[in-house]
């Protein structure tokens, strides 16, 4: 394992974390996708761009959002002292809405009137149409068929805020699929359409883009458990689809060393049957949706479908940074599986009278296995990236009936 | 000499461009296609691209996309390919044989060793749709290692400043993708392709294709008084879906290749 000075300093100026990231999209998005990098730049190194994006995250997110000191949590598991980050406390509900306000800023700067997004469980969807309604921009979210099932809420919501959601049916018709067909589209309207990814993947700049947006979640703790304990936190934890809830979270913590990171996969059903979403843990490097990163995929390079409970790690790929993380082995990345999420999902429901996402009731059942074998004294923080309200339907049906007193 | 540029001499001293069909390998099975392989050049086609099955193919629209599905349901692979492309040359010394896809098979399979399978399976060239200038790198000394042509697309996109970028490196020919868009949609204009040759011809002398929403053998005259090739390809995989699995399965792709064929022979460029 090599040791380097900094684990902040990626990408390069071609967009590689390493062997991974990079521009792998076709010739008629190159030009765009250099655009986005070169105004990115420009608002980036832009003091106007950073105030009004910071003054939106304070009165229209709600940030910042609260460290939250779990004690009943903390005394169930008999261990360390755990934080909950509140990132389900923002504005629609999750952290998403972070990086779509920094975006659609972008989007404004470029001149661009159309923003198309994909969606898995709809955070992302509901984000990316909330801040084009705020702007008074076209809006139009790829969604998984199976997925607009799932999260039917959702995309209600979406269209109450004036987006047209577009079902995709091939594949799995889950988040990969969505990702497919708005390429598709971004590269049939380049000329007036800007693509919003929901994540830290995709082609340069965006696994960068959408990670500087993102840094506000661990600058806040940063900041938030200086104030309330005096130190930094001994140890953080937060699920990975794609990644970017965690990487907001790990990034500005990266150069402490002291610090243990861990990120959680989906392993579905377990690892071993083969129906999981862990693209670290059970996946090889591969070139999907413009970067290189972790895939799963069969020994053809064919891409496999993923399976996860949550529909927002259901991505048969992770962000290229986080490739990056774990083969450096900065970062430990480890899974969890459906039943274990729903348990963690119950528990933190019932003991701080707090909903979580099935997403980030990954990183609780995760952290519910490491908490006790900690001091009192370890400081753990836990992202709580998103508010389970959209799930409640999908824990009915995992639950049965009777849990529910027959509501079902 | 390659068996491209051999081709494209011969066809200007014909007087004539190529017409360039795309099948992709395994559609809707092996024996099927392997069928309407061999037989496509005595049905008129100059150049044949042999697509490679993808389970994300992002740049394709719902036939191509079809396809892909229809090939991998049939056990194609990247591996598949290529045995189908041996056993096409095996029989046709001549024909150019251009594998088109996307990166990943090839990134499994490892590049280097992939384009020396390639050259042996007796395959020409290759392009890879989301393997733009900037990331070649990594494949293109073997390509040419391997005697195979790494074909550059260029876009409506591409612009003055980018278009050294992208045909600075190629060989073969340069393939030009006349819309925005994915494959078997919308076509460009007569007048848009030609003031996209003209822009591409003061960047590079190598023989120019165009394709994507060419479907008919009008289309296919048009671009054929412009260019040095048409592509057609959606088309054709849709005449191979509408006739799977009956009587004409093969017939009938060869058939509307034939058609497509005097759009290129009933014009003098």
């Amino acid at each position: 394992m090599q040791q380097l000075n900094t684990y902040r300093a990626g990408p390069d100026e071609r967009g590689h974390f390493g062997i991974y990231g990079g521009r792998f999209v076709a010739e008629t998005l190159m030009p765009l996708i250099l655009e986005v990098e070169k105004a990115y730049a420009a608002a980036k190194a832009d003091p106007a761009f950073r105030d009004e994006f910071m003054a939106l995250l304070r009165d229209y997110v709600g940030r910042p959002n609260p460290t939250y000191h779990a004690r009943r949590l903390t005394e169930a598991w008999g261990g360390a002292k755990v934080f909950l980050k509140r990132e389900d406390l923002n504005h629609t509900g999750a952290h998403k809405i972070n990086n779509c306000i920094g975006q659609i800023l972008l989007a404004r700067r470029m001149g661009k009137r159309r923003i198309i997004a994909e969606t898995g469980a709809g955070q992302h969807g509901v984000a990316t149409a909330t801040v084009c309604a705020l702007f008074g921009m076209d809006c139009v979210i790829y969604m998984g068929q199976t997925d607009i099932v799932r999260q039917a809420p959702n995309v209600y919501r979406m269209k109450l805020l004036g987006a047209e959601v577009r079902p995709v049916t091939s594949g799995a018709a889950t988040l990969k699929d969505a990702m497919n067909d708005a390429l598709r589209d971004w590269v049939t309207n380049v000329d007036n359409t800007y693509y919003l990814i929901g994540t830290v993947a995709g082609p340069h700049p965006y696994p960068a883009m959408v990670r500087d947006f993102q840094s506000v979640i661990g600058q806040e703790v940063r900041e938030q458990m200086l104030a309330a304990e005096g130190r930094l936190p001994d140890s953080l934890v937060a699920c990975i689809g794609g990644g970017s809830n965690a990487m907001g979270l790990f990034h500005p913590f990266l150069d402490e060393p002291a610090i243990r990171i861990v990120g959680v996969e989906a392993a579905g059903y377990g690892l071993d049957t083969g129906k999981h979403a862990a693209s670290l843990t059970g996946g090889r490097p591969g070139v999907l949706h413009g970067n290189r990163t972790y895939l799963l995929q069969d020994a053809d390079g064919q891409i496999q479908e993923a399976h996860s409970i949550s529909a927002g790690l259901d991505y048969p790929g992770i962000g290229p940074e986080h490739s990056w993380l774990r083969d450096t082995g900065r970062v430990e990345y480890v899974s969890v599986t459906d039943d274990e999420a729903v348990a963690a999902f119950q528990q933190c429901t019932r003991l701080e009278g707090i909903i979580p996402a099935l997403e980030s009731s990954h990183a609780l059942a995760h952290a519910a296995k490491l908490a006790p074998t900690l001091p009192g004294d370890h400081l753990m923080v836990v992202n709580l990236s998103g508010r389970g309200d959209k799930d409640v339907a999908t824990i009915a049906r995992a639950l049965g009936d009777e849990h529910m007193g027959g509501l079902v | 000499m390659s068996r491209l540029s051999a081709r494209f001499a011969r066809l200007r001293a014909e007087n004539r461009a190529a017409l360039v069909t795309y099948v992709m390998a395994c559609d809707p099975d092996r024996a099927t296609s392997q069928a309407i392989l061999d037989n496509l050049p005595a049905a008129g086609a100059d150049i044949i691209e042999l697509g490679m099955p993808f389970t994300d193919p992002m740049a394709d629209g719902p036939a191509i996309q079809l396809a892909a599905q229809r090939s991998l349901a049939a056990g194609g692979s990247l591996k598949v390919t290529l045995e189908m492309a041996a056993a096409f040359r095996a029989k046709d010394a001549d024909t150019p044989l251009v594998l088109m896809g996307y990166y990943n098979p090839v990134y499994a399979w490892g590049p280097e060793a992939f384009c020396r399978a390639a050259a042996a399976a007796g395959i020409d060239g290759l392009i890879l749709v989301d393997l733009p200038p900037e990331e070649v790198g990594e494949l293109l000394p073997h390509a040419r290692a391997s005697g195979i042509d790494f074909i550059f697309l260029t876009t409506p996109t591409s612009d003055e400043s980018r278009l050294p970028t992208v045909v600075g490196q190629a060989s073969g020919f340069v393939y030009y993708v006349s819309v925005t868009g994915i494959t078997g949609a919308r076509s460009a204009s007569r007048d848009a392709i030609a003031e996209a040759v003209a822009r591409l011809r003061r960047h590079t002398t190598l023989p120019l294709c165009v394709g994507f929403g060419i479907k008919t053998p009008e289309q296919v005259a048009e671009v054929a008084q412009l260019a040095d090739g048409a592509v057609v390809g959606s088309a054709i995989v849709q005449a191979i879906a509408a006739h799977a699995g009956t009587p004409q399965a093969v017939a009938a792709p060869l058939d509307l290749v034939r058609t497509l064929a005097a759009g290129v022979r009933g014009t003098r460029k």
